[in-house]
């Protein structure tokens, strides 16, 4: 399988604060790569570099081939993005918005019309093309913005914690769309707090003040640590942890 | 191009449906017109006047008819005594007092010389001081009409001549106020909260990690703004020509240029207020503090910069609105040639490069 990620002592410094040291791994095509941390670890300044919008201190990385430093016009054409809050513009309508990111991303106009359809299908919105974003329930909302952000067919999807205050049900159907996105070929990079998410992914990696502690599948993970949860393995690693928050 | 038109049209659709934004933008200019023109005027009319006449001679009576009959005041008042005056005052009847002392017309004839006095309302001393030089403008010709103006005192009597608003009419000097208050307000204060509103819902990070360039994102947001204080100004200009009277005399090419300049320069200020501001409400009292307020006050559309304290002298050279105001009076109501707006230009000019510079690099520090 080819490597669609590939991180090589990537180091992120802010003054003398060191968010991001000397990190190095990979992700392959279709994977869904679960990226665990504590508040604080250095997630999201991982993400951002990931996706050309900080540049990393040392070392390099590409993402879908392009190299971070020099072709993050590139790299942003081919990936999808989903911050850790929930963004779509509230005042535009559903259809508004997935036009506009799909504008944005360089779609043509009878693409999206008729993607848009489908999506909406698929998600069981179809009552709600004309509805302001606003006024949908938050799940439906997370829903939605995960699709905008795979709409245009990216190589990769980064989500930095994407279902922070949803219940458990939505949670759970969140999760499938995540696996149906990983079918179709597309590589998904997800942070989450809950541990229980962590057994849905392929690999996980658990970070620990700007380093990464462990890298493993789940279930090699919890051989490793002899442990048969998650929760404690992160528990035992992240306990050490001198970063308290960001 | 095509994504340019995309940003602009969703910039739109926020502004349209928004209540609030669109009732600050079309609503707040024109409640600002009716206000500062016929509320807060510091114009003279319907002014009650009282007099306390000694003489009660054919002089003093022509005077007060031309009194009564002038626009700008009102007979309320004939007093008796002197003692009745003040009462008047502290009553509110009259603002203004004027009394004869005996025998005026014969004074006047065989002495040359005659008592007249002036009472005004000196707890509102900029209105009392315009009353007065009214009132006494009123008198002066009257005698000098009457043919009866003693040579030596009354020849030297000067003569009010207002230049270029001979009619003393407050919206001359507001209507170039107004609408470098209105331009700040859209353009520097609305544009940014635009803008931090993006940031602090989480968008713009989404937009930055989209392949658009951050330069077409900005200029997109800022573009709606820009035609909003243009539609603004194009009807601040038509209602004052039209329903105020305020004459357009320079060249409306220089006048258009100027506006035109004064928006860039509102607008960079917005951008550079959202590198800044984290929060709308930041971006808000930002604005209002650093901004509305001191365009307000220091501007010169209310209060004369000349006569106030050195550090606030000071202050109003920053005010972009200052620089514009003054630039834009003598271009529409002087009508004076371009030259001699130079110095307005050139201080509009720095003021744009400067900001820009700062927010660029602003802006290339917070990607880092």
């Amino acid at each position: 399988m080819e490597n669609v990620i590939v991180v090589n002592n990537l180091t992120k410094k802010f003054g003398h604060f060191t968010a991001v040291d000397n990190i190095s791994f990979e992700v392959k095509k279709g994977e869904i790569f679960g990226f665990l941390g504590a508040n604080g670890a250095g997630k999201t300044t991982v993400i951002r570099m990931l996706c050309g919008l900080s540049r990393p201190s040392a070392g390099n990385a590409t993402v879908a081939g392009f190299d971070i430093r020099h072709q993050s016009e590139k790299i942003k054409a081919n990936i999808g993005y989903m911050s850790q809050k929930f963004s779509l513009y509230e005042d535009l309508k559903v259809w508004e918005n997935i036009k506009l990111f799909a504008g944005i991303y360089g779609m043509k106009k009878k693409d999206i019309a008729l993607k848009t359809d489908i999506l909406l299908e698929e998600l069981g919105f179809q009552d709600e093309k004309q509805t302001l974003v606003s006024a949908l329930p938050l799940g439906w909302k997370q829903k939605l913005a995960f699709s905008v952000a795979i709409f245009h067919n990216p190589k990769v999807v980064f989500l930095d914690e994407p279902t922070g205050g949803v219940d458990p049900v939505v949670r759970r159907q969140f999760w499938e769309l995540i696996y149906k996105t990983a079918e179709k070929g597309i590589t998904v990079f997800v942070t989450t707090h809950y541990m229980d998410e962590a057994e849905y992914c392929d690999r996980v990696s658990i970070m620990v003040d700007g380093r990464i502690e462990a890298l493993e599948t789940p279930k090699a993970l919890k051989e490793k640590f002899a442990s048969n949860s998650i929760d404690d393995i992160f528990y035992q690693l992240a306990r050490n942890a001198k970063r308290t928050d960001d | 191009m095509k994504e340019f038109l995309t940003f602009t049209k969703k910039e739109f659709i926020h502004i349209f449906r928004d209540t609030w934004t669109m009732m600050i933008i079309l609503v707040l200019p024109l409640v600002m017109m009716v206000l500062f023109g016929y509320a807060v005027t510091t114009e003279i009319g319907n002014t009650n006047i009282g007099v306390l006449d000694y003489s009660k001679d054919e002089i003093t009576k022509s005077i007060i008819n031309r009194i009564q009959e002038s626009e700008y005041f009102t007979l309320s008042n004939s007093f008796n005594s002197y003692q009745e005056i003040e009462p008047s005052f502290k009553a509110s009847e009259n603002s203004l007092v004027i009394v004869f002392g005996e025998n005026f017309s014969e004074n006047l004839l065989h002495l040359k010389k005659a008592d007249i006095q002036i009472i005004a309302d000196g707890s509102d001393p900029n209105s009392a001081r315009t009353l007065v030089s009214y009132a006494s403008n009123i008198i002066g010709t009257t005698l000098k009409d009457l043919n009866k103006a003693p040579v030596s005192s009354y020849e030297i009597t000067p003569e009010l001549k207002l230049l270029y608003n001979p009619l003393m009419k407050s919206s001359y000097n507001f209507v170039p106020g107004v609408m470098g208050f209105i331009i700040i307000l859209v353009c520097a204060m609305m544009t940014s909260i635009s803008i931090v509103r993006e940031k602090e819902k989480g968008t713009m990070e989404l937009l930055l990690a989209s392949p658009t360039k951050p330069i077409i994102i900005i200029v997109s947001k800022v573009i709606p703004y820009f035609i909003i204080a243009l539609i603004n100004i194009i009807t601040i200009f038509i209602v004052s020509y039209f329903i105020m009277g305020v004459p357009i005399n320079g060249s409306l090419f220089w006048i258009s240029t100027l506006c035109i300049l004064y928006i860039l320069v509102s607008l960079s200020l917005g951008i550079l207020i959202s590198t800044v501001a984290d929060t709308q409400l930041m971006a808000l009292v930002i604005s209002a503090i650093i901004l509305l307020m001191p365009s307000m006050l220091l501007s010169g559309m209310l209060f004369d910069i000349g006569s106030m304290p050195l550090i606030l002298q000071g202050i109003a050279q920053a005010m972009p609105a200052k620089w514009f105001i003054s630039a834009i009076r003598k271009l529409m109501i002087m009508g004076v040639d371009v030259r001699y707006v130079w110095s307005e230009f050139l201080a509009l000019i720095i003021m744009l490069t400067v900001i820009i510079g700062i927010s660029l690099r602003t802006f290339k520090k917070r990607m880092e």
